[in-house]
């Protein structure tokens, strides 16, 4: 096929996602992508748990005050795009239309159909309900995040939020896991996005 | 930083271990970036240092400022950190420090006198006996450190913000500068300053402050990072201008409000 054709054979696809969705999902790669490195690089400083310690390959920041200071700059980056993302995914309907319903019977053979490999992607605008679950979980993981995190960065004048969190000790621990699941929804959503390559051509280029 | 030889009395060597060693610079003073795997080669693929260079240092250190104004904005006077009963306190309660507990000021206290200066009408020297003198608060508030860990104290002496009003400090000055023994110093704004909690603190669990929190005097703000509360405290600064502070030099947040 000559590239003009399959340019405009490409432009026929229907646009699974639009353009809102393409922007706020790699600034918001980026922002997890630095909150994460230098998270890792805080952590460090008063793990806890004995048995975990992040490389310092892997952290962002070469030293504490490094890592916080990428910390709360990325915050902005994050929690403004999440702001974004969350109220256009309810504004346009997006969120309804996409992750909604979940149920579970649903669920329960997405899932078995998935440890058989038998999952389909045939359809890229409909996502199963195991995606579903999945995208609506990491949502809820970053809302629990960014307020966990508030709760740890002000516990004085966030009294009442740190409270709601379980103190200030707990809360680092809300915070850590929340941090846990969003690493582990990325191993799984990474390692599909390279298995199902047109899913990344998806949100590169919309089709 | 090697264990401490020596521990003062009540004081867990465990706790001690954790002190500032985690807070230094590791090898060089290029400190924001290197290290990270995935960034670096970012930087390596275009051939450009705005990941690890003075670009983003300038950019960090703008956005930190940034975020001293947002938390000024944030910090409310009348709001007061949360106090805890006497059984919650944390024992025994960490040193914390860039050096180990041995190196700490080893201060008489009957030479000692906290020198005032700045905006201030009355710029006498204080002893502590003066200073022991004085009407006393008390509070049992959470110390939280900068790397995470935090731990509950118990601590009593003189509110600062009565005692900047009895000297004669201008209060509309900007900000508070604090001088220790060490060579260690801060500056804290103004609002701060004047918290109701913010303490020139003379003891620790109703007795004497230990030299390894501080003797003769610490300042204590539980609206702060551990960081922003000098120990070994000799001057005391009223004025408009912001001298910085040990940590924030070297690239820690100015504010560190709570």
């Amino acid at each position: 096929m000559l590239p003009e054709a399959a340019a405009s054979s490409r432009a026929q696809l229907p646009l699974i996602h639009p353009l809102w969705v393409r922007v706020t999902h790699w600034i918001n790669a980026l922002a997890i992508f630095m909150m994460i490195g230098s998270g890792w690089q805080i952590y460090d400083a008063s793990p806890l748990f004995r048995f975990i310690h992040f490389p310092s390959a892997f952290a962002l920041g070469e030293w504490l005050a490094g890592a916080l200071l990428w910390h709360f700059a990325a915050m902005w980056l994050l929690v403004i795009n999440g702001i974004v993302y969350v109220t256009l995914g309810i504004v346009t309907g997006r969120f309804r239309r996409k992750l909604f319903p979940i149920r579970l019977r649903d669920v329960i053979r997405d899932v078995t159909a998935a440890l058989r490999g038998k999952l389909g992607h045939d359809d890229l605008s409909v996502y199963n309900a195991v995606q579903r679950l999945l995208y609506v979980g990491v949502i809820l993981a970053g809302v629990v995040i960014v307020l966990s995190g508030l709760s740890i960065w002000k516990p004085v004048q966030l009294k009442y939020l740190t409270a709601f969190f379980g103190g200030y000790d707990f809360a680092r621990y809300v915070h850590f896991f929340a941090m846990a699941s969003i690493v582990g929804f990325l191993t799984v959503h990474i390692a599909l996005a390279l298995i199902v390559p047109k899913s990344l051509r998806a949100m590169i280029a919309g089709r | 930083m090697s264990p401490p030889r020596k521990s003062p009395p009540g004081v867990d060597p465990k706790l001690l271990i954790k002190d500032a060693a985690k807070l230094l610079p590791q090898s060089s003073r290029r400190m924001f970036l290197r290290g990270a795997v995935s960034l670096g080669a970012l930087s390596a693929l275009t051939g450009c240092d705005i990941i690890d260079g003075p670009t983003s240092e300038n950019m960090l250190r703008k956005i930190s400022t940034f975020n001293d104004w947002v938390q000024a904005r944030l910090f409310s006077e009348t709001t007061l950190a949360p106090e805890y009963p006497e059984s919650a306190i944390t024992r025994p309660f960490p040193f914390n420090a860039y050096y180990s507990p041995d190196e700490a000021p080893d201060i008489d206290g009957n030479s000692w006198q906290l020198e005032i200066g700045g905006l201030v009408d009355n710029r006498k020297p204080w002893t502590l006996a003066q200073l022991n003198a004085l009407p006393e608060v008390s509070q049992i508030t959470r110390h939280v450190c900068v790397e995470g860990w935090s731990a509950i104290g118990s601590w009593q002496g003189v509110r600062l913000s009565d005692f900047l009003k009895m000297i004669g400090a201008d209060t509309t000055a900007k900000y508070v500068w604090f001088q220790c023994a060490e060579g260690y110093s801060t500056t804290i704004d103004m609002p701060t300053a004047l918290h109701p909690q913010t303490q020139i603190t003379l003891k620790f669990d109703h007795q004497i402050l230990p030299r390894a929190y501080g003797f003769p005097i610490k300042i204590r703000m539980p609206t702060k990072l551990g960081f922003k509360n000098p120990k070994y405290v000799t001057a005391m600064y009223v004025q408009n201008n912001d001298a910085g502070g040990y940590w924030e030099n070297q690239g820690y947040n100015w504010f560190s409000g709570q």
